[in-house]
């Protein structure tokens, strides 16, 4: 009876977002007071009716009600109530429930914090919300139903994929589908704005706040996938170039170039159309994301479900969706594009070509990532297309990026000055070259590794330099606002993110060796000493667990305890473990035993020493949480900006 | 005209996405070709499950087709699939050898006295080499073998009837073609 009562209000949330998508639209359109008032009560109604249907299909997870199909297909008696609920999520319908849970959250939030905003634009933005929830609800009851029975009822239920059983892996999905459905927000306003025909640039200030809390998530998300694939697949790899991670980063590009467009417009009303086609550009990405990965179109490790009706669904909305929102852009766009012209050097042209790396390598994601199927269309047989490719091309598009990113805050909006450009450069130059000779030492003459160091602390030092001339100029309280402080943050996480990246890429010592019980090898100073395997158990699976000490210099400094996981439906699943550090991490993880019928015997144990990658994740944190820090901008708030302000910004 | 390049790149994509949905109906991503159809199927000597001490070999069974369905207490599909092992596939006339695939002796036999017993012979495979020798992915699994000893025909996962009417009886017919 309850998982009807789930579908149920399913049906009553599909009506609720169809009453949500068309009312308000029209009412804002003739101008009828009355049919606006709907937007509100429309999207609370539809997110009690969400939020109660995820309800319903966590308490049945959690009360083994394995007479629905989903609950019986992805977790079974002996699963930890922790990843029972993960499980929810697990798989196809329950992930699609989750994202039309997240539109609602996004949605609710946005009803309840719109208050300052203009009626007419508020229900257009809430409409087009209405409107998507609209897709995705009929996409869950017409195709992925997560509510469906199965009689007679198994005793038993399958299994979760093993490798979805891990911390990490219980908040990447939401975190990462806040990322991921936070820019139909910006999608939503920028299709308000194109209906509307706003004139005015005051809805690029609403939608800022918005737009960076999304790319905040949507950052948080892809750290805690690479944590995650970095933690249980057990290559020691943190980014595969693999189509779902693809997927994620691609928004995420063309996120960072939205949220910088954003802030030309904002300020000096340039870029206008260029914002809007990017806000659409996020949004599509995310939407093709999820067709990605759902419609199996493209198979990759992630791929849960590949079933071509709901492929061809995804297709068809995100026609409708994509394809209507570039139609209106194409009819509309020439209205509200009236950019004000900017010189040469100024911060307006730097951020442009920031935005165009951006994108480009965003088109460069997508196209490496499509190129599979492009073989396919035209014959050209099985094509794969490797992180040589991704890995080449995108540090040829960042290395600009990184070259130009500490000139930013320098650079003055209009009209920059190139003395204040020299000097910085000047001096976080000197920085990078002093450092990056110093690094020769530690590095072993590494080129990358060189290289790294003297991006790193040229950005590093960019942004430091910035943020003292900040505190000399500026009087105490205006020296660093939120939008401001946000900025730096970022821009040091690229810093933080380089050293991580170069760093461990190039220092990292990695040995698969054979070791037999008492063994021990060699790995630069550390010395890995190999106590055999014992026999362990977790509630649902039995692992064989290695011991093997760590000592540096003849002092043990950890003990580690990788395991090879049987899960109860006989799927098997290496757990590597890691001795964590800032500087350093050691990884040790469990290959097979030499003889499959002696595991007390010697195995293939992978051994791994990677210097700094923990700041790769460290670096991400600190962009996410610049993107929070912008969010909390006191001018975001205000219905229309003070003329003094934006005239003070524009001298900043 | 520069504002509907947008959209003209996005119809290209949607054109390149309906393909990519129509080749994959097309072709069955889950289909892993088997390396080893139409060879010889690996040489095994197992145990049987009614009697350890006596072993079955694949010589002992040459001679006649036959089909080798891997099964095991722990797994679940093989549930499902039990009922078309009892019925349709024992009316096919071929003997039905049973490979219990990394499970408890004691337990299968239970199993079996539960949901009934459709095996002309049983051989246990415990520790699961075989099973890696014959490329075993996991339970339920079934060959075909012929006479010769050679892997005509394999199915992942649980049969249904319309694996059955769909792949078995072709693959059985081919194989009677063959011998007139």
């Amino acid at each position: 009876m309850i998982p009807e009562l789930g579908q149920f209000a399913l049906i009553l949330a599909l009506l609720l977002a169809l009453a949500q998508g068309v009312l308000p639209i029209v009412g804002a359109w003739r101008g009828n007071g009355a049919l606006m008032a709907v937007a509100r009560p429309a999207a609370a109604g539809q997110a009690v009716f969400v939020f109660g249907a995820m309800a319903i299909l966590i308490h049945a997870f959690l009360a083994f009600d394995f007479s629905v199909a989903y609950v019986a297909d992805n977790s079974n008696l002996a699963l930890p109530w922790y990843y029972r609920i993960t499980a929810v999520w697990g798989a196809h319908e329950g992930s699609m429930l989750l994202w039309v849970f997240i539109l609602n959250v996004w949605s609710l939030a946005l009803a309840a914090f719109s208050r300052h905003l203009p009626e007419p634009f508020v229900s257009r933005v809430l409409g087009v919300l209405g409107l998507i929830g609209v897709g995705f609800l009929a996409f869950i009851l017409f195709t992925s139903n997560p509510f469906l029975r199965e009689l007679p009822m198994p005793a038993d239920g399958g299994d979760l994929n093993p490798v979805l059983q891990d911390p990490g892996m219980t908040f990447h999905p939401p975190v990462l589908y806040m990322g991921y459905v936070g820019f139909s927000v910006a999608f939503a306003f920028s299709i308000a704005a194109l209906l509307g025909g706003e004139l005015e640039q005051a809805w690029v200030r609403w939608a800022r706040p918005w737009t960076n809390i999304a790319w905040a998530f949507l950052t948080m998300g892809i750290v805690a996938g690479s944590w995650w694939a970095y933690a249980e697949l057990g290559w020691g790899g943190w980014w595969f170039w693999d189509p779902v991670e693809n997927a994620s980063f691609m928004p995420w590009l063309v996120g960072v170039a939205l949220i910088h467009a954003q802030a030309v417009t904002e300020k000096r009303g340039s870029l206008p159309a260029w914002t809007v086609l990017l806000s659409l550009f996020a949004f599509s990405l995310s939407l093709l994301g999820t067709f990605l990965v759902r419609s199996g179109v493209l198979t990759s490790v992630h791929a849960f479900a590949s079933d071509p009706r709901r492929g061809l669904y995804i297709l068809g909305f995100l026609i409708v969706v994509i394809g209507g929102s570039l139609l209106l852009y194409a009819i509309r766009a020439p209205k509200v594009a009236t950019g004000k012209p900017f010189a040469a050097l100024s911060r307006e042209t730097g951020i442009m070509v920031a935005n165009l790396l951006f994108t480009t390598a965003a088109a460069m994601v997508l196209l490496g990532t499509l190129f599979p199927l492009i073989g396919d269309a035209f014959n050209l047989g099985r094509v794969s297309v490797g992180p040589p490719y991704f890995g080449f091309l995108f540090v040829l598009l960042m290395a600009p990026a990184v070259l130009l990113l500490p000139f930013g805050p320098y650079l003055r909006w209009g009209h920059a000055e190139g003395r204040h450009l020299t000097a910085m450069a000047l001096r976080a130059g000197v920085a990078a070259i002093v450092c990056a000779i110093a690094a020769m030492w530690f590095v072993d003459g590494k080129l990358r590794a060189i290289a790294g160091v003297a991006g790193a602390v040229w950005v590093g030092a960019g942004t430091l330099a910035y943020v003292v001339k900040r505190w000399r100029e500026m009087p105490a309280g205006r020296r660093y606002p939120a939008e401001m402080a946000g900025m730096l943050v970022a821009h040091a996480g690229i810093a933080i993110f380089l050293i991580g990246v170069m760093l461990s890429e190039s220092l990292s010592t990695e040995r698969d060796v054979r070791l037999a019980p008492g063994q021990t090898e060699t790995v630069g100073r550390l010395q890995f000493r190999f106590e055999g395997v014992r026999e362990t158990a977790g509630p649902n699976w039995q692992a064989d667990e290695g011991v093997v000490v760590v000592l540096r210099d003849g002092d043990t400094i950890a003990t580690l305890h990788p395991q090879k996981r049987t899960y109860s439906r006989g799927q098997v699943q290496s757990e590597s473990s890691i001795d964590p550090g800032l500087f350093r991490d050691i990884y040790v993880a469990l290959g097979e035993p030499m003889d499959a019928a002696h595991a007390e015997g010697a195995w293939a144990v992978r051994l791994y020493h990677k210097p700094f990658v923990r700041w790769i994740w460290l670096g991400g944190l600190f962009m996410m949480l610049g993107g929070f820090l912008a969010a909390g901008e006191r001018r975001f708030r205000a219905k229309k900006a003070p003329a003094a302000a934006v005239a003070k910004e524009s001298v900043a | 005209m520069s504002r509907l390049i947008p959209l003209i790149a996005f119809l290209v994509l949607v054109g390149l996405f309906g393909f990519g949905i129509w080749w994959n109906t097309q072709h069955d991503q889950h289909e892993i070709v088997s390396p080893l159809i139409d060879k010889p199927a690996p040489a095994f000597a197992l145990p049987t499950l009614a009697d350890p001490g006596h072993t079955v070999d694949k010589a002992s069974l040459m001679g006649r087709p036959y089909f080798l369905n891997v099964f095991a207490s722990w797994c679940i599909e093989c549930v499902h699939e039990h009922p078309q092992l009892l019925g349709e596939m024992k009316q096919l006339g071929l003997p039905l050898v049973g490979m219990n695939y990394k499970d408890d002796p004691q337990e299968a036999i239970a199993w079996l006295r539960e949901h009934g017993n459709p095996f002309d012979t049983i051989v246990t495979d415990r520790d699961g080499r075989a099973g890696i020798d014959f490329g075993v992915y996991g339970a339920p699994e079934t060959f075909l073998i012929d006479a010769r000893g050679v892997i005509r025909y394999k199915h992942v996962g649980p049969i249904t009837p319309e694996v059955i009417d769909g792949e078995i009886r072709p693959a059985l017919a081919a194989l009677a073609k063959e011998r007139s």
